[in-house]
């Protein structure tokens, strides 16, 4: 098992490298930030003198030689508009993302397993059709229109929730529950499927001649078979969300690294581009990672083969 | 013995139905009968004699829908079952009934432990506590001779062989020692020397609980090694019930009687046997000290270090014009690793395969396309060899795409037509499609596809394998007919040596990817040297009750 995680890691550094060579060229193709920054009135000398300050005169492979060697003592530079260290900035975003994202994926994850395993039991069956076709329209629901109409409903004119802002749980409510929408009926969709699959599998009449309770056949011996697909697509959807939930961030006034990225690109904060680029991709990798360990955990023939 | 007793199953009537779109198809028909405790009770019949069905209704387990009971009682301790709640019925499921499968692979749940499935019987029925059931599981581990039990306990189905998944299977179904034990074609699977062992500890264990046994087979010698009543179901009914020397000396039914006559091995042999040491021509295939290693993976999560493999070791052979030759031996054996290398398939690590002289290792363009015709194949599972989105015209007409000279493209109908007709198959079968077909039917087709090039070698790996009894003499009665029109060379690959018996002029006998044993047909059969062919014959079940009890009497085994 340490072996395969030491594997595992040494990939993920491997694609962290090149994610890190390919932000930062692409970043400076999008033009001087000294173009943005100063006033537009303001004289060449001054321009000039802005452009030298930050290196950016020097070619683009010794920024880059300078940019890795600061990187390698932990310092990922400093953000232009905020006179901050870029990490730092992007260190208060990141855990506002991923408490936000976390409550949803773990919310989505559990309401998807229930309904998807209760409809795929009795396929075709009143629940089910309704689980199928609610499902249908909440993976498909465009997300802006729901935060938007929710806001009309829940804020505007029943004034039971705040618009927007952070605070205390009452601020989380509305994000979270729109955040989960989409991840939460992809979901049931496949763990309907998969349910359904597995529940007609031979060792499930085994199960039944063993004279096994019901609830035990569905929650114990077929979920945990069915679980690796599901895993696969919540993985990859935990991956979407971390990568900042733009969207619910902006709507909702959410100060997190979806919102931080998309103003740091629009100002060419370089620093705070690469620097939170390279802490998400961190975390995305991460949950990669957790997503390989939970298939072994969850089947042994995976443990044995990798 | 029996008639003394009180039965403890008795099923009543019993008719099971399928709905198909909006027709309704009777899989069992008004069947009846008794079982008593201590006996073995065989039903016997082919592919869709609805057999597993009724196992299936009798156990609760039927795939509801499409299927639904018609009528019929299943009486147990004086209870009809079927008209139980299902809570009742589950509480008898496993503890006063079971049943045992023939895939235990797919039988038994892939992601927990094998002690942990049989442990669940305790702690669901008995409410035992975790390490108690646990330590149950692992003396029945032991009670049905797995090694090292406590150790295998944690370990999962997919880390034992076939037999050994199938002893697991027999502890977890003995787990409440149930008073019936059901029998779904439990050795099919299986090797034949495992198929014996396996047999053997079903009657020891039957033996030691009084039990009643239903054993449920399409194979006319395991019925004969374990049972002592059989029933014979064909298309749904019972067509004959008696006691087991009745029924293989003097069958009633003219159903049972076919089925006894489709035994393999119990015709003659070849007649114009081909004597290879008289020819005096190069043979049409010569392959020398061919060999093939695989080198293991090393695994991440031992220190394990890496293994070689000998899956085919030095194997040496020559196969003469319009000869058939048997190659014999058991899973592992590496026989289909010699036909994947021949038909290039895989690679060997090393040795040479001559075709007329000719190495085919080394071939290319033109001459491999040659041998490609030359060479062709029919596969043992003729549901997976068969493209199910291509007609059988398209099927049997692709080769000629491929190799364009050899027949015109408007003549392709004619064709198909003509080789449907010498495989037993009707014009109009050209228009459809795989899923139309029985297992035999289909392998018919394969086998028109093979001849589609007519080649000189056809290569059969378990061609008759996966099929009834009956189809199965078919089959091998229309190989030898085109072998003898056309002069064709067979490879003719099994797991066991009665279905080569009529066809091979010569056998070889293979073993853990060597050749143990070669021969003229007659002189392996008749007069086998060599330890592990001997047991190999031995092991296989002989449809002869009175040789059966002789044999286990030998073996130590009590009737």
């Amino acid at each position: 098992m340490r072996q395969f995680l030491a594997r595992r890691i040494f990939h993920s550094l491997i694609s962290l490298v090149g994610l890190l060579v390919l932000v930062f060229f692409l970043a400076r193709l999008t033009g001087n930030p000294g173009d943005l920054y100063l006033p537009l009135d303001s004289s060449i000398e001054t321009r000039q003198a802005f452009t030298e300050k930050h290196g950016y005169d020097d070619p683009a492979y010794i920024q880059f030689g300078r940019y890795v060697r600061d990187l390698l003592s932990g310092d990922m530079g400093e953000s232009v508009r905020k006179k901050r260290p870029a990490l730092e900035i992007v260190l208060e975003a990141i855990p506002v993302t991923l408490m936000l994202a976390a409550s949803a994926m773990f919310l989505a994850l559990v309401g998807a397993v229930i309904v998807g395993a209760r409809a795929a039991y009795r396929p075709g069956g009143v629940f089910d059709r309704v689980a199928s076709i609610s499902s249908l329209v909440s993976a498909s629901a465009p997300d802006f229109w729901i935060a938007i109409t929710a806001i009309i409903v829940f804020s505007v004119h029943l004034q039971w929730l705040p618009t927007s802002g952070l605070g205390g749980p009452i601020y989380w409510i509305m994000p979270v529950c729109v955040l989960l929408i989409r991840p939460f009926g992809l979901l049931v969709q496949v763990v309907r499927s998969s349910m359904l699959t597995v529940l007609s599998a031979a060792y499930i009449k085994t199960a039944r001649a063993k004279g096994v309770k019901e609830k035990s056949i569905v929650f114990v011996h077929a979920l945990r078979n069915a679980m690796i697909p599901v895993i696969t697509v919540a993985g990859d959807q935990a991956a979407a969300m971390a990568n900042g939930a733009v969207i619910v961030e902006t709507i909702f006034g959410w100060p997190g690294i979806g919102k931080l990225m998309i103003d740091s690109i629009v100002q060419r904060d370089f620093a705070v581009v690469q620097a939170a680029i390279l802490v998400t991709a961190f975390v995305i990798l991460s949950i990669n990672i957790v997503v390989d360990l939970t298939y072994a955990v969850l089947d042994p023939r995976i443990r044995k083969r990798s | 013995m029996i008639e003394e007793n009180k039965p403890i199953l008795s099923v009543k009537n019993l008719s099971v139905a399928f709905r198909t779109g909006n027709a309704v198809v009777d899989a069992v028909r008004d069947i009846s009968f008794d079982l008593y405790p201590g006996e073995t009770l065989a039903i016997l019949g082919e592919s869709g004699s609805g057999k597993s069905v009724s196992a299936s209704a009798i156990m609760g387990i039927l795939d509801s829908p499409p299927g639904f009971l018609r009528s019929g009682k299943v009486v147990l301790d004086g209870v009809d079952i079927l008209r139980q709640t299902r809570a009742e019925r589950r509480r008898l499921m496993g503890k006063s009934i079971a049943m045992i499968f023939q895939d235990t692979l797919a039988h038994l749940n892939p992601v927990y432990s094998v002690g942990w499935q049989i442990a669940e019987s305790f702690r669901t029925h008995l409410n035992l506590a975790k390490n108690e059931a646990n330590d149950r599981a692992v003396r029945l581990l032991e009670q049905v001779g797995i090694p090292n039990a406590v150790r295998r306990a944690g370990d999962f189905p997919h880390q034992f062989s076939g037999g050994q998944r199938q002893r697991v299977m027999i502890a977890m179904a003995l787990a409440l020692e149930p008073k019936i034990l059901i029998a779904d074609e439990p050795t099919t699977a299986l090797d034949v020397t495992v198929q014996a062992k396996i047999l053997d500890l079903l009657i020891e264990m039957r033996n030691q609980r009084d039990m009643g046994l239903i054993m449920i087979t399409h194979d006319l010698g395991v019925a004969a090694e374990v049972a002592d009543r059989i029933l014979v179901m064909n298309d749904g009914e019972i067509v004959e019930h008696g006691v087991v020397s009745q029924i293989y000396a003097n069958p009633k039914h003219s159903y049972t009687q076919k089925l006894l006559g489709a035994i393999p091995g119990l015709g003659n042999y070849r007649e114009t046997q081909h004597d290879a040491s008289k020819e005096s021509a190069t043979p049409l295939l010569r392959v020398e000290d061919l060999t093939k290693h695989y080198i293991t993976e090393k695994s991440l999560f031992s220190r394990r270090e890496r293994e070689i493999v000998k899956a085919c070791n030095n194997v040496n052979f020559d196969l003469y014009q319009g000869e058939t030759l048997g190659i014999v031996g058991e899973s592992g054996s590496g026989k289909t690793t010699v036909v994947n290398m021949l038909l290039k398939l895989i690679e060997p690590t090393s040795g040479s395969a001559q075709f007329k002289g000719e190495d085919i290792f080394t071939m290319q363009g033109q001459s491999l396309l040659n041998l490609r015709r030359q060479v062709q194949a029919v596969f043992q599972d003729p549901y997976a060899s068969l493209n199910p989105r291509m007609s059988v015209l398209d099927i049997i007409s692709e080769p000629w795409v491929i190799h364009s000279d050899v027949v015109e493209k408007r003549d392709y109908k004619d064709r198909v037509v003509e080789l449907l007709q010498n495989v037993g198959m009707l014009p109009d079968h050209a228009e459809r499609y795989p899923h139309e077909f029985s297992g035999g039917q289909r392998q018919r087709i394969a086998i028109a596809r093979a001849l589609a090039l007519q080649p000189q070698i056809i290569v059969c790996d378990e061609a008759v394998s996966a099929l009834d009894v009956s189809v199965q003499s078919q089959i091998i009665e229309l190989l030898a007919k085109l072998r003898d029109e056309r002069g064709l060379s067979y490879l003719f690959i099994a797991h066991d040596l009665p279905v080569v018996k009529e066809l091979a002029d010569r056998v070889i006998v293979m073993k853990a990817g060597e050749i143990v044993e070669r021969g003229a047909v007659d002189k392996i059969f008749e007069h086998p040297q060599h330890a592990y062919t001997i047991e190999l014959l031995a092991a296989n079940p002989i449809a002869d009750p009175e040789q059966v009890a002789d044999r286990r009497r030998r073996r130590g085994i009590k009737q």
